[in-house]
């Protein structure tokens, strides 16, 4: 079968025509996107929030509009009132939800470490989407066309679709109002003094807890108004949120953090690049944004229009000192802990052996994002990249060498870490979430080659067959590997950030400017630590394939690289233990709460909601605490 | 015998502003040599462009005669030349003993370590250092919480830290209490005298200035205006307008 | 040829072994008195909860006649349910916690394909029986086939093969194709194109379109398909990427003078959130629920509608059929011993729910022969049906045997 569009070539030149509607169809995706994407970087441009929940907004806007549009009392109303009316109360009801969410949860944790509050984010996504489910139903819900904007016009001879053209036009006009909000009021001047210096806001005594409150307001009625417009043009459905709110990270990084024209100039490059790239590589639509990200972040490390952050780099506020040596009784539970999971396994039933294998997998893949998150201070939106990396290596040693197991892992995290070295190498160089999401970009890189190359990596449907070696089949000899295995790289990272190396990656956290006056090569430290993180998540990945016996893309995928990013936040960035507590505990939870009800996303979106809000550092963070007191 | 510092014709402009606009400047060894001026004078930006922060658009920067200019601090600071900033910049999760000797790790090229703790590497020098600075009593302190004359003393331990031939110490005693300064710019300089250090500092406290430098060089909106010894420039009209002038508001 | 048919001898052996247990059964039952037989169903009820929540209602209508006559040789039959939000790494963490704490006696489910091939391999690996419900990969009982492996639906070939033999007669000759990209979509266009052009020489595949799966460019996507001016199209979306492709398809004339042939289109689940949207004149599979009144199906129906209040989909006869199957195959073995469930499923006949007769799961290759309709949409009221359809037995839908055979892994 051919891989791009036979028709491509029967049609040499596609005709103007054509090209001149699709351009209009990639102007009608991009003021969609536009809309979404401007509300989150509104919100990122203030608060620093990264706000997974931007797109829960948008799923709940389109959902809210259905409902008033088609079953309100607006509904009654019919024809232009109750469909345009349903949609401005749906944005305006969004909004209010936004600011809640702002009052209720995100403002109590403004102080916790960066990126902490993604966890709070994260955890009203889950929340969202069995409310969704429960309000709404699992079926995808068709809205009614806009009135006066049903049918299609003719372009070129050609039908283009009347509600379209109107899309095309909201997004400018939308940039415009917002340009005057942001240039003509008092509270869009404020927003972009906050944007540019958070403390100087606050010196000129402005009451900053109203200003984020209405930044939220804002930003997530414009979501829900993206959501909202969606309803004659596309199904409701509830996979909505996590479809979008990608994508709009993509445009908000591509356009530059804060920056309202660039995210519309994103969008606009995103959408076209889409557009026709569909006549031309009908097959890789699915990555064509990351690579845009990523080619654009390489030669723009803040984006297109985005600008370096002003003044020194940021202080050291968030590095605290490691943690001393462990008292003697946590040192004592330590080792209790380790005799027990060697004493103990041969008692246990094959299923908690199968948990505890996965754990151990687990918490190495978080001690190795942990390690570059903590003491190098590098976030990284893309770490399945190298867990799958390593599944991979060791499932196409398996596949096609019929290599053994033994071979698998070694081979393992030189793989993952070569692919770190090349994917590091672009990364480190960037800071905060530019850097994460060029970490997403790679791991998405990587994950559509593990999807498409089905030749050798059997595509989506994985590859099959990576059992362990005779000796390590039985549950509970596989799990004294994986003990072994996972200990010792756990350890080795340990001994790793009490080394020189360790304290240099520290360093330079700390202090670039120090660690570069002092002669620390701080591009060569990072670039190694991501590479040696990913071999440690590379030596996961292959053990938790052998584990499974299979391997599949999904190994590489986004909600992979969450888990990490969840399980280092839970478990709290500043303490070695963090990841370990952090990934038993969210692997742990989930596995627990999915058994006992289906609603166990709400349950485990409330309990991480809880554990935000009560141990905003983390639980080891807590345990410390305790400990101090 | 070659100056340890030659600078030539050295300019920095941003946008319009020729923050530094043709600044040559010599440096014996083992000199002391103060370079002051009103704030924005573009002291910082010089130190900058002498240790590789920032790339001169214009002009060199030499070191014993080595054409250094473009070269990046880290390699800068491997020719000896240590740096202590105007706002005070030390690594803030580490003890005041680890930022020492991390700068002490460096210098020996032994931070790809990933076996042997830190902890147990070159203490006793970094405590010698910290001995010499007077800081020996706080070693243990995480430095996020050090008062800000120490931060200072820290700055000038890990500059001391490569044995270096050249110190550029911007506003060493900035926010520092008259006394305390004072006492700092007297030890920096009888270990500068010591080791046959060359320093070159800037300071807005003249009678630290005119107490420790040998010479001193003034600098005014991005031009040098003069120089001498200190009590020649003290008597300079000229300096007395733009500077001791500026410093009455 | 037929010496040299292993698996077929083994079939009938199977076979064999299945009856001759089946008559010991009752003893052998009744010594283990009446403690349920445990069903282990995995499925990605939170990611795709459409399809799935309708499905489990089947599965538990089946589920509760079956006790309700007295189970199996007087025991109950139970089932855990337990969602692996799509991911087969934890379908497979599922089904270990499944056979080794729950003791279930085999495993069943699966919706997305590549979690029914890991499921699969781990029945493979650890000897346990697994009837795969809706997974539509070939590569389940053909190049990834396996000994403890079964599945219910008709295959991605077969439903492909169902609508070339209809588009075979229309007279376009260019064609177009639009597929998710994933494998179901590959091999969907892979097998249309290949029957298609066996059957009819002279028909043309002038392009493709792969949007990724559930994020169509919908807009873009048509025009794209209108631009290569085909006379027919074939299409393999569904769910959200289905709605969407047919509004703006609708809205931008893209099927006006143009055959259409769909797979799955013609279900319920697919075929109602379209309401008013629905395509006239498509050919499609599907379920023709609210048309197909023969008595065995008019029973279920109502029955279905007065134990949950709604409508059945086809999803829920997949389920029903399964939990039937797997009963029918435990009444026949009176076992729960992997080898001889395994041996029962060979050559297993049950009634479909369908009402339209036997169905069995081939010894060959162990896909059952269960069939679908193949009919034509039209919008009826504010909502599409089927007309014009029949019911095609998956039987006649699947290749030659010994061209299985050459897929299929063999024993020994
Ligand atoms: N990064 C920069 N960008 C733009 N202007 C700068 C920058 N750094 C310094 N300047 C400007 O250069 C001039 C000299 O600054 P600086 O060297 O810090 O002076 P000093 O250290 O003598 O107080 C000032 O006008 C300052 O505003
Ligand atoms: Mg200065």
């Amino acid at each position: 079968m051919s891989r791009c569009g036979a028709g491509v070539r029967s049609r040499a030149d596609p005709a103007l025509d054509t090209l001149v509607i699709q351009a209009l169809n990639g102007l009608a995706s991009a003021s969609s996107l536009f809309l979404v994407a401007s509300g989150l970087t509104v919100i990122f441009g203030v608060s620093r929030i990264v706000n997974f929940a931007h797109g829960s907004f948008y799923m709940l806007g389109a959902y809210l509009a259905w409902t008033l549009v088609s079953h309100g009392p607006l509904a009654g109303l019919g024809g232009f009132w109750g469909f345009w009316g349903g949609i401005l109360l749906a944005a305006l009801a969004i909004g209010l939800i936004g600011a809640l969410a702002e009052m209720t949860i995100l403002r109590r944790i403004y102080r916790a470490p960066e990126l902490f509050q993604l966890l709070a984010t994260f955890a009203l996504v889950l929340v969202v989407q069995d409310l969704v489910l429960l309000f709404w139903g699992p079926d995808d819900k068709f809205g009614p066309r806009a009135p006066l904007l049903r049918g299609a016009v003719e372009i070129l001879g050609l039908r283009f679709p009347r509600y379209e053209l109107f899309l095309i036009a909201i997004g400018p006009v939308m940039l415009g109002l917002l340009w005057l909000l942001f240039h003509r009021t008092r509270f869009g001047i404020l927003l972009r003094a906050a944007t540019q210096d958070r403390e100087m806001v606050a010196a000129l005594g402005v009451d900053q807890r109203l200003l984020f409150t209405g930044v939220f307001f804002l930003g997530s009625a414009l979501a829900g108004l993206g959501g909202a417009l969606q309803l004659p043009r596309e199904a409701v459905t509830i996979h909505m949120d996590m479809a979008i709110i990608v994508q709009v990270f993509v445009v908000v990084v591509v356009g530059g953090l804060g920056s309202l024209p660039g995210a519309f100039l994103a969008a606009l490059l995103i959408s076209e690049l889409h557009a026709f790239g569909i006549l031309a590589f009908p097959r890789i639509t699915l990555v064509l944004v990351f690579l845009v990200m990523a080619v654009v972040l390489v030669l723009r490390p803040h984006g297109l229009l985005g600008r370096e952050p002003e003044g020194a780099p940021p202080a050291s506020e968030a590095g605290q000192p490691l943690p001393g040596p462990a008292p003697r009784w946590l040192r004592g539970l330590g080792w209790a802990a380790l005799a027990l999971l060697l004493a103990l396994p041969p008692f246990l039933g094959e299923y908690p052996l199968i948990l505890l294998a996965d754990f151990a997998a687990l918490v190495l893949f978080a001690a190795s994002l942990h390690f570059i998150m903590g003491p190098g201070g590098m976030a990284s939106f893309g770490h399945a990249a190298y867990f799958g990396a390593g599944a991979y290596a060791a499932a196409l040693l398996a596949r096609h060498l019929a290599a053994p197991m033994e071979a698998g892992l070694i081979a393992a995290p030189f793989f993952a870490g070569l692919v770190g070295l090349a994917f590091g190498w672009f990364c480190v160089r960037l800071s905060g979430v530019y850097s994460a999401m060029l970490t997403l970009a790679f791991a998405q890189i990587a994950w559509s080659l593990a999807f498409q190359w089905i030749e050798v990596t059997g595509g989506d449907n994985g590859i099959l067959g990576v059992w362990p070696s005779e000796w390590a089949r039985g549950r509970l000899a596989f799990w004294y590997l994986s003990l072994a295995l996972c200990g010792l790289g756990v350890w080795l990272l340990r001994r790793a950030i009490h080394a020189p190396f360790g304290m240099a990656l520290r360093a330079q956290r700390d202090s670039p400017l120090r660690a570069e006056a002092i002669g620390i090569d701080a591009f060569r430290i990072r670039w190694l630590a991501f590479a040696l993180a990913a071999a440690a998540a590379g030596v996961a990945g292959s053990l938790f394939a052998y584990g499974k016996g299979s391997v599949f893309p999904s190994s590489l995928d986004i909600p992979r690289s969450v888990d990490a990013l969840l399980m280092v936040l839970l478990g709290g960035v500043q303490t070695l233990s963090g990841p370990v507590l952090g990934a038993i505990a969210y692997a742990g939870l989930q596995e627990q709460l999915a058994r006992l009800t289906d609603l166990w996303r709400l349950v485990l979106g409330l309990v991480i909601l809880a554990l935000v809000l009560f141990f905003p550092s983390g639980l080891a963070g807590a345990l410390q605490r305790r400990r101090g007191a | 015998m070659t100056p340890v510092l030659q600078a030539q014709g050295l300019v920095k402009a941003w946008g319009g502003n020729r923050a530094v606009d043709g600044v040559s400047f010599e440096l014996a060894p083992g000199e002391m040599l103060a370079l002051i001026g009103p704030n924005g004078a573009g002291k910082s930006t010089c130190f900058n462009m002498l240790n590789g922060q920032l790339r001169p658009d214009a002009g060199t920067v030499r070191l014993g005669g080595r054409d250094i200019t473009g070269w990046a601090p880290r390699a800068i600071w491997r020719q000896g030349v240590g740096r202590t900033f105007q706002v005070t910049a030390t690594f803030g999760s580490l003890t005041v003993l680890d930022n020492v000797r991390m700068a002490l790790l460096s210098h020996a090229r032994r931070l790809l370590g990933l076996w042997q703790p830190a902890a147990g590497l070159m203490t006793r020098e970094a405590e010698e250092l910290l001995e010499r600075v007077g800081m020996a009593d706080q070693a243990d302190r995480p430095c996020g919480i050090l008062a800000y004359g120490d931060l200072k003393r820290l700055e000038l331990a890990m500059a001391l830290a490569n044995r270096p031939r050249l110190l550029l110490m911007d506003e060493p005693t900035a926010g520092m209490a008259p006394a305390g300064r004072l006492a700092l710019m007297s030890q920096t300089a009888a270990i500068a005298r010591a080791a046959g250090i060359a320093v070159l500092f800037t300071e807005h406290d003249m009678d630290v200035v005119f107490n420790h430098a040998d010479r001193v060089l003034v600098l005014d909106r991005g031009r040098l205006v003069a120089g001498g010894a200190p009590a020649a420039v003290r008597a300079n009209p000229l300096v007395r307008q733009i500077y001791l002038g500026g410093m009455a508001d | 040829m037929d010496l040299r048919n292993p698996s077929f001898r083994l079939g009938r052996r199977g076979l064999l072994t299945g009856t001759a247990l089946g008559l010991a059964a009752p003893a052998m039952l009744r010594a283990q008195g009446t403690a349920p037989i445990r069903i282990g169903e995995i499925n990605s009820y939170t990611a795709q909860p459409a399809f799935l929540g309708p499905y489990r209602n089947g599965w538990l209508l089946a589920q509760e006649r079956v006790n309700a006559e007295g189970g199996i040789h007087g025991r109950p039959l139970e089932t855990l349910f337990r969602d692996d939000a799509g991911r087969p790494e934890d379908a497979v963490r599922i089904a270990g916690e499944l056979v080794a704490s729950e003791r279930v006696a085999l495993l069943g489910g699966g919706y997305l394909s590549h979690v029914g091939l890991a499921l699969g391999d781990f029945a493979l690996q650890n000897k346990v029986l697994y009837v795969a419900s809706e997974p539509l990969t070939d590569a389940l009982v053909w190049s990834k086939g396996n000994h403890y492996t079964f599945r219910l639906r008709p295959s991605t070939y077969m439903q492909a093969a169902m609508l070339v033999e209809e588009a075979a007669k229309l007279p376009a000759k260019r064609w177009a194709t639009i597929a998710p990209n994933y494998e179901y979509g590959q091999s969907a266009v892979r097998w249309f194109k290949e029957l298609l052009a066996k059957a009819r020489p002279d028909v043309e595949f002038v392009g493709e379109q792969f949007p990724a799966l559930g994020r169509i460019d919908a807009g873009a996507t048509v025009q794209a398909l209108e631009r290569l001016r085909p006379e027919g199209i074939f299409n393999v979306t569904f769910s959200t990427d289905l709605l969407n492709f047919v509004r703006q398809g609708n809205t931008r004339g893209l099927f006006e003078n143009r055959v259409v042939a769909s797979m799955l289109t013609g279900e319920p689940e697919y075929l109602e959130p379209l309401g008013e949207e629905c395509p006239d004149g498509w050919i499609v599979t599907g379920y023709p629920r609210d048309a197909l009144n023969n008595p065995v199906h008019i029973a279920l129906r109502d029955a279905y509608r007065a134990r949950f209040g709604e409508l059945p989909r086809c999803g829920s006869i997949v389920g029903y059929d399964t939990a039937l199957a797997i009963a029918t195959m435990l009444r026949k073995v009176g076992s729960t011993d992997t080898e001889a469930m395994v041996a029962g499923f060979k050559g297993l006949r049950y009634q479909t729910g369908y009402g339209t007769g036997e169905v069995e799961f081939r010894a060959l290759d162990h896909q059952a022969t269960l069939g679908a309709f193949v009919g034509r949409t039209r919008l009826q009221g504010r909502t599409g049906v089927m007309v014009d359809w029949r019911y095609a037995d998956g039987a006649n839908y699947l290749p030659p045997d010994e061209q299985v055979r050459r897929w299929r892994p063999q024993p020994g």
